[in-house]
């Protein structure tokens, strides 16, 4: 690893101060960034340490949502009473992430900013156009099993690894980002960027900000949701697929639906078309899987990923089918 | 360089480091404490493991810096029943996973009747949880065991649990 100035930051107007200087950036709980350093994939001048800032807290807000501080723990964000409540899916997509010594120490802004897990990227002999523009993409006829279904380009098939991203994204979080100029909020949908032919800009912070917060949307529906994610061993692995979702059903009509599918693109994939499919239909095993094929119909393969496709569908229908039978048994 | 003082197993450290050094290495390298082991160095094995504060982390994956003025514990800080129920249950074969998987333990155990659920929490509002084998090896299993000894270890830390 490279050797670099340590600064740790006790609040926010340092930290913004330090982090416009160039070959800064910040540390979260390290879980990436310091594996990525010491593969000398990340090679930072200065190190600012920001666990230290006073953004480590999860708070009920006045109009119902919730703000989450970006430096709270995964592991404490998924305990906390009023996730696993409100936002069942948020609380079990954290868990399905990493381990349980990991999620102690990862945050909730390194979870939103984490790298792809694309192994080309990793590794400084292969070529990778993410890691060095124009540099070619290995994983385009090479080994691109875990690579993306929707939204890749001839620069990169990659996909977003974090599973607590998919939840957000199904329920419409806003991520807030602060700077010397100023503060501003984004939608976490639409955060992360599609590759197209500049894959180096992964999602839309700008060099000189930090994650501040992330807020949740006042959301009743999301009191009935799921996480459910496949991969290759039970646990301590990344996701294959996976579908954040959360239903409503009146009299046996569907009134709200939210999805979002993770492993599958360079960003949380919100389902909107399998969205509008469901909403007015009935809660059945052929509608949730008709909802299914109406978001997969634009789905492209790579080499080694087509049982990707069909492993979406069945993860998307079997998710619904939980919820439709745990919400007729309440 | 940089001063780092830690309470490392109840005493007072005060280390001169290069920010780049892990907390893992700072125990094992400078310290000498090498109960603690290395296995993978990226995050993906938690023979590292530790407390801090109490809470279990991958010690590889943490800088010794980032740990400044907290309260580390490694397995040679630690005296608990747990380890005479590893013994007991043979939840070990070559020995090198077992302190991380002791500290991982005595961690998880800590977050369990704190009422944190876990992935396979059936009911995820639930105000208590079972610590059933399922439980057991959702919870650990951030920490492999080459040996296999899987069965074991989830009989020592069942015993332990009650
Ligand atoms: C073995 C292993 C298995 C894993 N498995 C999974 C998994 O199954 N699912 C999953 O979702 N994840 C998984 N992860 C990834 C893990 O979730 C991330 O590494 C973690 O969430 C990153 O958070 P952090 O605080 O440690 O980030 P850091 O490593 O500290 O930072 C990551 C990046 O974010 C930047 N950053 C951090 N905080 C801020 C902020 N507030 N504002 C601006 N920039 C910031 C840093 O500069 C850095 O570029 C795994 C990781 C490992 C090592
Ligand atoms: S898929 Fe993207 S990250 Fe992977 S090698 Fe190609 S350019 Fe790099
Ligand atoms: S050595 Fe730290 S997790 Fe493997
Ligand atoms: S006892 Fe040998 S690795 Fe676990």
């Amino acid at each position: 690893m490279k050797d670099f100035a340590y600064v740790s930051a006790q609040d926010v107007a340092t930290a913004v101060r330090a982090i416009a200087e160039p070959g800064a950036k910040f540390l979260g709980g390290g879980t990436n960034l310091v594996d990525l350093m010491r593969q000398n994939i990340e090679r930072p001048d200065t190190v600012i340490d920001i666990t230290r800032l006073p953004l480590d807290r999860v708070e009920e807000l006045p109009d119902g949502g919730v703000r989450i501080g970006a430096l709270v723990r995964n592991s404490h964000l998924a305990a906390h009473r009023v996730i696993r409540t409100r936002y069942p899916m948020l609380a079990q997509a954290i868990l399905t992430g990493a381990s349980g010594q990991l999620r102690n120490m990862a945050t909730v802004g390194g979870n939103v900013l984490q790298r792809t897990r694309c192994p080309y990227f990793a590794d400084l002999a292969a070529r990778c156009n993410k890691r060095e523009p124009g540099a070619g993409c290995d994983a385009i006829g090479g080994f691109n099993r875990n690579a993306a279904i929707f939204g890749a380009s001839d620069s990169c098939v990659a996909t977003h690894p974090s599973d607590m991203c998919v939840a957000l994204a199904a329920l419409d979080a806003t991520i807030e980002l602060e700077s010397v100029r100023g503060v501003r909020r984004l939608p976490l949908v639409g955060f992360h960027m599609l590759p197209g032919d500049s894959p180096q800009h992964e999602t839309a912070i700008a060099a000189d900000e930090l994650i501040t917060a992330i807020e949740l949307p006042e959301l009743p529906v999301a009191a009935r949701s799921r996480y459910r994610k496949v991969r290759d061993r039970a646990s301590y692995a990344f996701a294959l697929v996976s579908v954040a979702a959360a239903l409503e059903v009146r009299d046996g009509v569907i009134t709200e639906a939210r999805l979002a599918l993770g492993g599958v693109a360079a960003r949380p994939w919100r389902a909107h078309a399998a969205e509008r499919a469901l909403m007015g239909g009935p809660a059945t095993e052929e509608r949730f899987r008709l909802a299914a094929d109406a978001e997969l119909e634009g789905a492209v393969a790579q080499s080694q990923n087509a049982f990707k496709i069909e492993l979406a569908g069945r993860a998307i229908t079997a998710t619904l089918r939980q919820l439709q039978v745990e919400g007729s048994a309440a | 360089m940089v001063d780092v003082r830690m309470r490392v197993n109840g005493s007072i450290e005060k280390l001169d480091l290069e920010p780049r050094v892990s907390l893992l290495d700072a125990l094992r390298e400078h310290l000498g404490l090498t109960g603690t082991k290395k296995g993978c160095d990226q995050g993906a094995c938690g023979a590292c493991t530790v407390l801090v504060d109490g809470e279990r982390i991958s010690s590889c994956l943490a800088l010794a810096v980032q740990y400044a003025d907290r309260d580390i514990t490694t397995i040679e800080g630690v005296e608990d029943p747990i380890q005479q129920s590893f013994v007991r249950h043979d939840g070990f074969q070559c020995g090198y996973c077992t302190s991380g998987q002791i500290c991982s333990a005595i961690g998880m155990l800590a977050e369990h009747a704190a009422g944190a659920p876990s992935a396979v929490t059936g009911h995820l509002a639930a105000e208590q949880i079972d610590l059933t084998p399922e439980e057991i090896r959702e919870r650990m299993s951030g920490n492999l065991c080459r040996c296999g000894a899987y069965n074991g270890i989830v009989a020592a830390i069942q015993e332990s649990s009650r």
